[in-house]
């Protein structure tokens, strides 16, 4: 039980290896630098397989969620609690707690894998980049973050890692900050993400406001205890709360614009961020959170639409774009929509099934592109390409086998897993959804049609490079192109892993994983679908459909080859020739990010009126400067107008006619009379008094 | 000596400051090195507190009590009371911490009247603490407006350009808040002399008190209070003073400012205006049909988003960092009006991180300030190519201020969100696009100073952080590591002080609810014997004509 109990020291190995960057990176040279991050990460892989081993003992195949506690993260001593909905009173607590299972096991193995794969594959690729330690230090904290967020056993740590991808993605994309595009692409990712992840935090304090809890044994204890209808209004909600939260990090409509924009950062950060692991953290979130999803119909289905929404609106702007990343990003968006698909529809393990043979075959074809860019010295345009199939050979032998997995070709890895999901849309143990079925459908056309037009341009037809980069052309590093071909050897066996039953296979991993699902399914299920889903009498169904995608593949790839495998200087695209409006709508993405920066960032005016949030914040400055402000202006204005007139009050009126007034009356008239009465003069008081007597002798004798 | 250390914490800055007052006034160094140290003293001596107080943590009421009610002007019942709970403890903590570092910031930013300089900051500081040391309301009245003055001059002399406006404004707002909050505790005093008999300001006596005025008086007990610390806080639409303010004082007095002054709002209404008015904040009453406390939660909701909206909008960093203030605040006192234990922890521990993460960013601004002496953001660019270390310790406080899990922003945010979603989860969603806009600001701020090469050739030759500007930022980084990563012994300070005092708006609010319907003389006779003779208020007081419609509207 060593590595069991100790299984919090995962997410620390990389920890420490972030840590070691911030503090000394710019130190040390670029042999240390590998050694304790690319050590660090591969000592993670190491210690993570050893725990899975152990895991499969302990579990024994119940699939029983091994947890370990390390400390109370959030709350107190237990006194601090608020009120559920029902009026009960909760503990606020979230734990920073850790939770195996087989689901958390399977990302657990591949993240530390295809991790450790790229750790490798970047030492060559960043070898001649500047702020190499800084390269690494944020892959580093990526690896932490994603083993945070995997292996928390309750939403709030969950969050912690949630957030910390998030700022990783930002801070890679943002690598090579000089140019404007990339600290725009960062922004753009972490703000839409913030988005997200606002939903993401409201939908987990709705379930705890509701459950009582952060925690998924609990959550999962009680949505499984038939207290709660199918239908609940509030589970609903939180469901779609917790969905907003996927759509961002996942890059689903409307949240997905900034994938393709995500592209701006180093390839290594394209292959282990933006393609295998972190955009599949919203698949994990769902999966994790099945058993709310379960009980909420109504998110089941939005999931189940926006996912296959967002594979076939994707890998419509993917036929188009000429930037090789662009085309893998856009392919990343639509594949993901099929792993919503395929968890909207019910099936859970198919779609983490997907998550899984993607990884191996997505990065490929990233870490793949990248050992071409860095063929090209640089160069992303496929038209600037061609004819590179004999000059780097591992390169071009390991992204076929990608291609060829991606489009569902048998018996690689793509093809179980994107069969699976088509075959569960179609009828699934919730139902049946032809329409999502056929969506999903046209999508596998495209998705071989884009993935062969991309093979065809880089390394077939004829070259289109000028010929100084034409002489650089050289097949990468060891470095690189081992991780290619471990990649490449999982791309074809990944899915021997789940060979479904109508095959003759035993999928294991679905078996492997059902204790996390299908207790949820045994609870709840029966109600709405009476029917097992997978029987017998359908395995001719079931052969027919895998027979009608794999023909899709052909068919997406031959019309690939026809107009793309002599592609020459000045090639045309078909769509441009044949519907040139619809290929302008493609080639500027449906002009969707127009949209939002009139609508939402007001980046973009509409005439002279600015909307969203720039708009919103133009008009409260406003409001604020000349309104509230102006008030208190105002006041003040008013208070020295009162004051100025008062001052005129008291100068002109008070101490004027009032004060000063009677002062100045006696001053001239009445003073001088007055005078006449105090003159000092002795002579002629006694004269006036002589006067005075002589008066009132005179009166009384005449009287 | 236990019982005695709040006073040594309280006056260890205003020895210094007069100890500043007899040293000459060109010796500028000496000067500074008293002043820092007395600022360092006073941190350290406040860190035994810490010890002291944890093993009393889960204690109900006010601990380290000193003296007894009414003993300085016994004549009008004034009293030198000083006591703390785990609410004020905290506060004091940030209070010298951020006293300590805002000093320690100012060695080369200030030139000019350096010994009037440290005197004032370090009365300030006096003041600062003792406002949320007080028990007793005169003294309390004392401090608060002694903290003003300091903070007038150093706005007003130290400041920038504008910096006479800025000042006067800060001073006669708040005076005007102060003006109505006097009035409230002059009403509380005589109300409490009719009841009882004893002229007295001692707040615990109040406390017993105040909650029995009834509702047509206490309403506007409550507004003059309310206005008083919301000017304070500032709450939306009382805050046009502080961008003006911030952008005017200089960078300590900007720290000190929005770390520990705008706290004296948030704390007057958790001390104050929740225990004191019970029968206002529960009160079915309406104005134009939203309650009295949906008004303030309202204010708080509206904070969030438009502090934020016009944060993004701004040119001047400082005054972006202003206004952002504006919209953290809005999450604090949308804590405290909850009337939850839980959102009134969250709104506490977020006073705490908003101390730390927007001091922070005061600090970042003043040293670009210092180097450049234009706060403008068109000015800048591509400074993390000059100043990396700095780049790195501004994106740490910038993701600390947005909420970033692992840090101490998104502790206070979702504890507070989960407190609001107790009282009712649509306040809670009108919160949420304020955490979107904190980031749209934040990173576009950092974008347009940090990234991209530098073009302006003025900013070719920045030097990167000297190692005392390093130690300025290091307490506050480890803070924030701290409460983001083990906020559980803040949750254990607090959860005593944050239960009682939600107790008592419960126990109070529901004690007069069955007292309104018992017929006159007798629910006289609940408000207590004493209550004879001519009174102003106590018939009323009784609660029968006038509360009893209103509370069982």
């Amino acid at each position: 039980m060593f590595f069991l109990d100790h299984i919090w020291l995962i997410p620390l190995f990389p920890a420490f290896g972030a840590a070691m960057m911030f503090f000394f990176g710019r130190r040390l040279q670029k042999a240390t630098v590998n050694a304790i991050c690319v050590g660090a990460v591969v000592v993670a892989f190491l210690f993570a397989c050893f725990t899975v081993v152990e895991y499969t003992h302990f579990a024994h195949g119940t699939g029983r969620p091994l947890e370990k506690i390390v400390y109370t993260w959030l709350g107190g001593n237990g006194h601090l609690n608020f009120l559920k909905k029902d009026g009960t009173t909760a503990s606020f607590n979230a734990d920073a707690g850790f939770l195996l299972d087989p689901l958390s096991s399977i990302w657990l193995l591949f993240v530390t894998g295809v991790g450790m794969l790229i750790h490798i594959y970047s030492v060559g690729y960043m070898a001649h980049e500047g702020g190499y330690y800084r390269f690494f230090g944020y892959m580093n904290l990526f690896m932490f973050s994603m083993l945070t967020l995997i292996l928390a056993n309750n939403y709030m740590l969950l969050f912690v890692g949630w957030e910390g991808v998030g700022l990783c993605s930002y801070l890679l994309i943002g690598f090579y900050f000089h140019r404007k595009s990339a600290t725009d692409a960062a922004n753009k990712a972490f703000i839409v993400n913030r988005i997200g992840d606002a939903g993401f935090i409201l939908g987990a304090l709705t379930l705890s406001w509701y459950l009582g809890s952060f925690r998924f044994t609990d959550i999962n204890a009680l949505a499984h205890s038939g207290h709660f209808a199918i239908g609940d209004p509030v589970l609903t909600i939180a469901a779609l709360l917790l969905f907003v939260g996927a759509c961002g990090k996942s890059a689903q409509l409307p949240l997905y614009v900034w994938l393709p924009d995500a592209m701006e950062g180093p390839t290594p950060v394209s292959a282990l961020i933006h393609a295998a692991t972190m955009v599949t953290a919203g698949v994990y979130m769902v999966a994790r959170s099945n058993a709310v999803f379960v009980l909420a119909p109504t998110a089941m289905k939005t999931v189940a639409i926006i996912g296959a929404l967002t594979a076939v609106f994707a890998a419509s702007i993917g036929l188009v774009q000429n930037d090789i990343k662009r085309v893998l990003a856009y392919s990343t968006v639509s594949q993901l929509g099929y792993m919503f698909l395929a968890l909207g529809v019910g099936a859970f393990a198919a779609g983490v099934f997907h998550v899984f043979t993607h990884a191996f075959f997505k990065a490929l074809l990233f870490l793949g592109a990248g050992s071409v860019i860095h063929a090209m010295s640089g160069e992303q345009d496929m038209r600037n390409m061609g004819d590179l199939r004999g000059r780097i050979p591992t390169t071009y032998k390991t992204m076929l086998i990608a291609t060829l997995a991606i489009a569902g070709i048998p018996p690689l890895a793509g093809f179980f897993s994107k069969d699976e999901i088509l075959w569960q849309a179609y009828r699934s143990a919730y139902g049946s959804f032809p329409y999502l079925w056929l969506i999903g459908f046209g999508t596998a056309l495209m998705t071989a049609f884009y993935m062969a037009r991309l093979i065809f341009l880089t390394f077939y037809g004829q070259p289109r490079m000028s010929h100084e980069v034409e002489h650089h052309i050289h097949e990468s590093p060891k470095s690189m192109t081992g991780p290619l071909v471990v990649l490449a050897i999982g791309s074809v066996c990944a899915g021997w892993l789940g060979v479904p039953a109508s095959l003759g296979g035993t999928n294991a991993f679905g078996k492997f994983l059902e204790p996390v699902f299908a207790q949820e399914t045994a609870a709840s299920v029966a109600p709405t679908a009476p029917q097992e889903p997978a029987g017998e009498e359908h395995r001719g169904l079931e052969w027919m459909l895998m027979v009608l995608s794999v023909v899709a593949a052909v068919v997406g790839g031959g019309w690939a080859y026809g107009y793309y495998a002599n592609a020459g200087k000045g090639y045309t695209e078909p769509i441009a020739v044949q519907a040139p409006p619809l290929y302008t709508a493609l080639y500027n993405k449906w002009f969707v990010d127009e949209a939002y920066d009139y609508a939402f960032t007001g980046r973009r005016k509409i005439g002279d009126v600015r909307l969203g949030a720039m708009g919103a914040g133009e008009a409260s400055s406003w409001f604020d400067a000349k309104i509230i402000d102006g008030a208190v202006n105002d006041v003040g204005w008013v208070t020295r107008a009162v004051a100025t007139l008062s001052k005129w009050w008291d100068k002109w009126i008070i101490d004027g006619p009032l004060v000063n007034g009677p002062a100045i009356l006696c001053r001239f008239p009445l003073s001088p009379i007055a005078r006449l009465f105090e003159w000092g003069l002795v002579q002629w008081y006694a004269l006036v008094m002589v006067a005075g007597l002589l008066g009132f002798g005179v009166y009384y004798v005449w009287k | 000596m236990q019982s005695h250390i709040l006073s040594i914490i309280l006056f260890t800055p205003l020895v210094g400051a007069l100890i500043l007052l007899f040293v000459p006034k060109e010796n500028k160094d000496a000067i500074r090195w008293i002043a820092n140290i007395f600022a360092l003293g006073g941190f350290l001596i406040s860190l035994p507190l810490v010890p002291m107080f944890w093993a009393l943590r889960f204690e109900p009421g006010f601990k380290f009590l000193e003296g007894t009610a009414n003993n300085w002007i016994p004549s009008i019942g004034a009293g030198y009371n000083l006591g703390i709970d785990g609410i004020s403890f905290l506060l004091i903590m940030l209070t010298t911490l951020l006293g300590w570092i805002s000093i320690l910031s100012s060695w080369t930013a200030i030139e000019i009247r350096v010994k009037e300089y440290y005197v004032w900051f370090l009365v300030l500081q006096t003041g600062m603490l003792g406002v949320f040391m007080a028990l007793d309301f005169f003294l309390f009245f004392v401090f608060w407006e002694a903290m003003l003055v300091p903070m007038y001059l150093l706005i007003g002399i130290w400041g920038g350009p504008n910096k006479l406006y800025a000042a006067i404004k800060f001073f006669l707002y708040t005076l005007l808040g102060s003006v109505l909050m006097l009035l409230g505790i002059l009403f509380l005093y005589f109300h409490h002399h009719t009841v009882t008999g004893v002229f007295t300001f001692h707040i615990p006596a109040l406390y017993q008190t105040a909650p029995l005025i009834p509702f047509h008086y206490a309403i506007w007990l409550f507004v003059a209070f309310f206005i008083g610390f919301a000017i304070k806080v500032p709450m939306f639409p009382f805050h046009t003073w502080l961008p003006d303010a911030h952008v005017e004082a200089p960078t300590a007095g900007s720290v000190i400012l929005a770390g520990v002054l705008l706290k004296m709002g948030t704390y007057g209404f958790v001390r104050f205006s929740l225990p004191f008015f019970p029968q206002v904040l529960t009160s079915p009453a309406t104005f134009l049909n939203v309650t009295i406390r949906g008004w303030v939660i309202g204010l708080s909701l509206v904070g969030i988003i438009y502090g934020a909206l016009v944060s993004l909008m701004q040119k001047d960093m400082k005054k972006l960092v202003a206004y952002s203030s504006v919209s953290h605040l809005g999450f604090c006192t949308l804590g405290i009006f909850v009337l939850v234990p839980l959102g009134l922890a969250g709104s506490v521990l977020q006073q705490v991180n908003h101390g730390i993460s927007t001091g922070a960013l005061f600090l970042i601004v003043g040293i670009l300030y210092e180097r450049r002496h234009t706060r403008e953001i068109a000015e800048y660019g591509g400074i993390s190519n000059v100043m990396p270390l700095y780049a790195t310790i501004t994106m740490i406080m910038f993701l600390s201020s947005m909420g970033l899990p692992g840090l101490n922003g998104f502790i206070g945010e979702v504890t507070i969100l989960q407190g609001t979603f107790a009282a009712n989860w649509r306040w809670a969603v009108w919160a949420a696009p304020g955490i979107v806009l904190a980031a749209a600001y934040l990173l576009w701020l950092y974008q347009r100073v940090f990234f991209g090469t530098v073009t302006n050739p003025k900013n070719e030759k920045l030097h990167d952080l000297t190692p005392r500007e390093i130690l300025t930022f290091v307490p506050l980084i480890v803070m924030a590591l701290w409460i983001g990563v083990y906020p559980k012994p803040f949750f254990q300070i607090l959860e005593q002080p944050v239960n009682q005092i939600v107790q008592t708006i419960h126990d109070k609010s529901s004690a007069n609810a069955p007292v309104a319907p018992v017929p006159a003389p007798q629910a006289a006779a609940v408000v207590g014997p004493k209550a004879v003779g001519p009174k102003i208020i106590g018939p009323k007081a009784a609660g029968t004509n006038s509360t009893v419609p209103k509370a069982s509207n």
